[in-house]
């Protein structure tokens, strides 16, 4: 019997569901603050509750810290710097920090569904990205904590005290390592509070740090809203405040700070551009594109959302883009093949969608891909607009999420010109097939990072940081000790 | 009859005086007045700060090697100016040995900086082993156009000490004088005209701190700004820094030499670019 | 009118960044394809693969049990599709016509002094007229990269439109051995001047010459077909063959032809797996996805 040799005719394959499972994670039902290694209830008995972003659903209930519960937990710190971790070895404490990396690895895919959960972000990047670079960036600092006097070899190093550390909602776990990580290591302690939207895997590596036998005090998490945060700030007693999150809030810390002994790092907003030159390896650019503005739904202050191509590539790198956005998948974080998870919070996607409609009243055309989305939680489907110039505000604010702008350009010189022509200076990408032209444009943008021919690409040795509004101080890599370093 | 020297600013490679038309006079230990200097404005800040970002480009992007040659030739032609300098020491109250400290600490101040310049950067920067198939590498570059409020209980070495890095690490630098004592700063400004250094790269103002630092302060265009311990100015100073997020550099204390002077004024940029493994197979060179 | 070399039509002027091209590759490998996809995706898999014998020691023999296997993958499980077609030398078409006949499995014959293509056009031409006069339906003939690294691109092109005239009605796949052109920018150049010289496939490697189907290559040849079909609304067959001995190798090179090309490409009227190994590998995963039960390679036919 001669069977058949066809296709079935049937060629609409899709993927099915993959979720990724959540039975061997473990949350609790009420977080408290974590003070001295205790988990201990807020001073006002108050809690919020932390949604997942994709459903809506109440994770857990977060204890809200007040001016006072702040002062405990800055008094922790002080006593076990003064007491504990400054009086330790370098290589002491770098084996504590080398301990907290090694147990985040072993519960990285906790980390992982924890974070897609509370963050809305898929699980192919808390998995992939997130959280090793998180365990990464403590096993790198970790290194570094008996070899200071090589960091700064024009100076003898030596801890500030109390770092207060305030960190933003779109990396929760990452921006932790950033900032725990070289703070410890430098012989600092600390005091951080995670985003009111984001606080679960703060509180898990809480768990971690509890189990590892960090001294009681050297980390302490004290989560809550916009007013722990400004208690952190206001201590008399913190000797340090980094801050990753808006520019406006940015500013608000700074001038909080005036005049007082404390040092800062801020790393704040950005819109960068993302150069096209007709010379680039096109397909790679059009991943490139895809990688600088849907990359964890847009919500990267990095993010490349002000793209720019030349002028004689435009028509085919927007139709290959567009072509691209159409293999995106957007929906269920937890599913292992989504792109584009939720929108962190429904402010966030309030605020997004207001400048989409801001864009189209400016004029600019919008493109959307034809994915569908969930009908319950924050999604936004990834969208392009055209026919933009530099005047628009949807070219000069930065929106935070799936948005893109494209303007085109003609020369090197327009579009450096214009590239510079914003209050911030993150980053900026650079697509050319021309090594001289990629070191022209590198050395000439003014943004503290460049990635040419390649975007959004971060690792624990590489410094990262803004010019300008986009703030100051580095983190990563040898330059980002330097901000917890006298 | 001896003929009293005019004592302007120095904008954009030009000796005007201010555009307010004002004057103050400055006195020696006796009370007589010794000369009358401009008291500028905070429009005058305003085009210093346009000389000033007019020929950042240009500056920064001298070679290293170039701006080392420019800093030791401003050595030289202090030295060559030493007497005038001292004779400007001593008429506002410095002693004869402290006045020869000074100018000698300000000539050693820029040749140490001449020295720094292409070298700094190797110090400064770093090739960062990414865990990826990427060449990465973090490199300083200049801010861009800084504000400097001399130290203000000296006429000479006050100012040089943060001009030098500043311009040493390719910046350009707006400069209020120190207000009591301001008579070296012009004269300064005519060494860094005559000592090729582009016009407009350094700028020098004379006139009243609390006129002019706040201007700088408040400047937009101003990406960073470097005092020495100015008392109750250091506050308003600081939240006047915020608006553009500028680098607010307030020492209680410079010395007249630091790697820690230029790179304070440094940005870092991080570079990533692809590495390409040549062949599918594996590569043993 | 006779087809020239003409650079200006092709983009093959495009620059391949192989770093960018990696970490693309890798996020198609992160596809997690399960349950009802991923048996739909298996039986796709079976029904493209050119079963594929190309070896000196050839005997009729062997090529008569092949070709019973292409028609038998796994007779005790209903419902499975057949392979794609037989993939033989020359002179072993004749065996294969009589081994499959009436059956709906191709004949596919390599061709032009296969494997290394190092013969006169005469020669490649007759080679080409006598496997398609035994009875072959597609022909998978091999470039000159001798030529081609020589710069002489004219040469290749015009070869390329020669056999395809010497092919007839039978399919004609342009093999571009890509481990022997080395860089992503020649496989490239090389997909745009097969397809434009007449390819109705293009194929990556004989299957001699290591590596041979890596995914960035296959990217990398998609990526050609799509433009070309952006420009032209003209489809052109992909054929990875050599190296893809996994059903999870095969899915992920699904997942590549889906997310480039799009579902219309998903037939094996338009993509091919050259393999002789990966047919058991997909019917294990396939008969464990049945069961539940991971399976042994004793219990599945090696033909």
């Amino acid at each position: 019997m001669a069977k058949k040799n066809t296709a079935n005719s049937q060629t609409e394959w899709d993927y099915a569901a993959s979720p990724e499972s959540t039975s061997h994670i473990r949350l609790e039902k009420k977080y408290q603050l974590f003070i001295n290694n205790e988990w201990v209830e807020p001073s006002s008995k108050k809690y919020f509750p932390t949604i997942n972003p994709a459903t809506e659903d109440v994770l857990a209930e977060i204890a809200w810290a007040t001016d006072a519960d702040v002062d405990k937990a800055v008094k922790a710190a002080r006593k076990a710097y003064t007491e504990v971790w400054s009086k330790m070895s370098g290589a002491e404490r770098g084996k504590y920090i080398y301990r907290i990396a090694r147990m985040m690895q072993e519960r990285a895919r906790e980390f992982a569904v924890i974070e897609s959960l509370d963050s809305g972000k898929p699980i192919r990047e808390s998995r992939d990205v997130d959280v090793p670079l998180a365990c990464n960036h403590f096993f790198y600092y970790a290194g570094w904590a008996d070899k200071l006097e090589y960091a700064m070899p024009h100076k003898k190093p030596e801890a500030l005290g109390v770092a207060g550390q305030i960190i933003p909602w779109n990396f929760p776990l990452l921006m932790a390592a950033w900032k725990i990580a070289p703070a410890l290591a430098a012989g600092n302690t600390v005091v951080l509070k995670p985003a009111e939207t984001t606080s679960l895997t703060a509180l898990k590596l809480a768990e971690i740090i509890k189990d590892s036998g960090l001294p009681p005090g050297v980390v302490n998490i004290v989560t809550g809203y916009g007013d722990t945060g400004a208690a952190i700030v206001n201590h008399p007693d913190v000797d340090k405040i980094a801050f990753t999150g808006s520019t406006n809030v940015g500013k608000i810390i700074q001038r909080a700070v005036a005049g007082t002994h404390k040092k800062t790092t801020l790393e704040l907003g950005g819109k960068s551009a993302n150069i096209i030159f007709d010379d680039a390896p096109i397909d790679q650019a059009v991943e490139g594109i895809i990688n600088g503005i849907f990359f964890n739904q847009g919500h990267v202050c990095c993010a490349g959302s002000r793209l720019f191509v030349q002028e004689n590539v435009a028509d085919l790198v927007i139709k290959k883009l567009k072509a691209r956005m159409e293999s995106l998948y957007v929906g269920d974080p937890l599913d292992k093949n989504t792109d584009i998870g939720a929108i962190n919070s429904k402010e966030q996607l309030d605020t997004i969608n207001k400048y989409i409609k801001i864009g189209k009243a400016e004029g600019a055309e919008i493109y959307q891909s034809d994915c569908s989305i969930p009908s319950k939680g924050f999604f936004c489907k990834p969208t392009l607009f055209t026919g933009v110039s530099q005047s628009h505000v949807i070219t000069q604010e930065e929106i935070f999420g799936p948005v893109l702008t494209i303007q085109t350009f003609r020369t090197i010189d327009e579009v450096i010109q214009k590239a510079n022509n914003t209050p911030y200076g993150l980053a900026a990408g650079v697509w050319t097939d021309k090594g001289s032209r990629i070191f022209n444009l590198t050395t000439k943008l003014r943004a503290g990072v460049i990635w040419a021919n390649t975007y959004n690409k971060f690792d624990p040795v590489s410094p990262f940081g803004g010019y300008k509004e986009s703030g100051f101080g580095r983190e990563g890599g040898v330059h980002g000790l330097s901000a917890y370093l006298k | 009859m001896e003929i009293l020297k005019t004592y302007k600013i120095y904008i954009g490679g030009a000796f005007p005086r201010t555009e307010s038309g004002r004057y103050y006079p400055i006195v020696d230990a006796s009370g007589s007045t010794i000369a009358n200097v401009c008291l500028s404005s905070r429009k005058d800040v305003r085009n210093a700060v346009v000389a000033a970002r007019k020929v950042f480009g240009g500056w920064s992007e001298k070679t290293a090697f170039n701006r080392g040659q420019i800093l030791y030739r401003m050595a030289e032609m202090l030295e060559g100016r030493k007497l005038q300098f001292l004779e400007e020491l001593t008429k506002q109250g410095s002693s004869k040995e402290a006045a020869a400290l000074e100018v000698q600490e300000s000539i050693d101040c820029l040749v140490y900086y001449a020295g720094w310049a292409d070298k700094f950067q190797q110090i400064a920067s770093s090739v960062n082993p990414v865990s990826s198939s990427h060449f990465n590498f973090s490199a300083l570059e200049p801010m861009g156009v800084i504000g400097i409020v001399a130290a203000q209980e000296t006429s000479l070495i006050g100012l040089v000490k943060f001009i030098a890095p500043a311009i040493c690490g390719g910046n350009t630098a707006v400069v209020a004088a120190s207000e009591a004592f301001p008579l070296c700063a012009v004269t300064f400004a005519e060494v860094v005209h005559s000592s090729d250094v582009p016009g407009g790269v350094v700028n020098i103002l004379t006139g009243k701190v609390s006129e002019l630092a706040p201007a700088m302060a408040a400047h937009m265009d101003v990406n960073a700004l470097v005092t020495e311990s100015l008392g109750e100015l250091d506050k308003p100073l600081a939240l006047a820094c915020v608006d553009n997020l500028k680098r607010n550099l307030a020492y209680q204390h410079a010395v007249p030499q630091g790697l820690q002077y230029i790179t304070a004024l440094q940005e870092v940029k991080t570079t990533w670019h692809p590495i390409e493994q040549i062949g599918g197979a594996s590569s043993s060179y | 009118m006779k087809k020239t070399y003409n650079p200006s039509l092709m983009l093959s002027n495009t620059r391949i960044d192989k770093v960018g091209v990696e970490e693309r590759v890798a996020r198609f490998q992160t596809r997690s394809i399960k349950n009802e996809s991923k048996k739909q995706g298996l039986h796709m898999v079976l029904n493209m693969i050119d079963l594929t014998t190309l070896e000196g020691k050839d005997t009729p023999g062997k090529v008569q049990q092949m070709c019973y296997k292409a028609q038998h993958l796994h007779d005790v499980h209903p419902g499975l599709p057949t392979v794609a077609a037989v993939c033989v030398y020359p002179s072993m078409v004749s065996i294969a016509r009589k081994a499959l006949g009436n059956s709906s499995v191709k004949i596919a014959s390599v061709s032009t002094a296969f494997p290394s293509g190092q013969s006169t056009r005469e020669i490649k031409l007759a080679d080409t007229k006598f496997a398609v006069e035994q009875g072959a339906d597609e022909i998978d003939m091999v470039i000159s990269r001798g030529k081609f690294l020589a710069g002489e691109y004219s040469f290749v092109f015009d070869e390329i439109a020669a056999i395809k005239e010497a092919c007839g009605k039978a399919r004609l796949k342009v093999i571009l051995e890509t481990g022997e052109l080395c860089t992503l920018d020649h496989v490239r150049m090389a997909s745009d001047i097969a397809i434009h010289a007449g390819a109705d496939f293009i194929k990556t490697s004989t299957g001699k010459i290591q590596p041979a189907a890596t995914m960035q290559v296959t990217y990398t040849m998609l990526m050609a077909i799509k433009d070309y079909y952006d420009q032209t609304g003209i489809m052109i067959g992909m054929k990875p063959a050599g190296g893809i001995s996994t059903a999870k190798l095969a899915l992920h090179n699904l997942v590549m032809v889906k997310e480039i090309l799009g579902n219309p490409w998903l037939s094996n009227e338009w993509f091919r797996f050259g393999a002789s190994s990966l047919a058991n590998d997909v019917l294990m995963q396939l008969m464990k996805s049945e069961s539940g039960l991971y399976q042994s390679p004793d219990y599945f036919s090696i033909d």
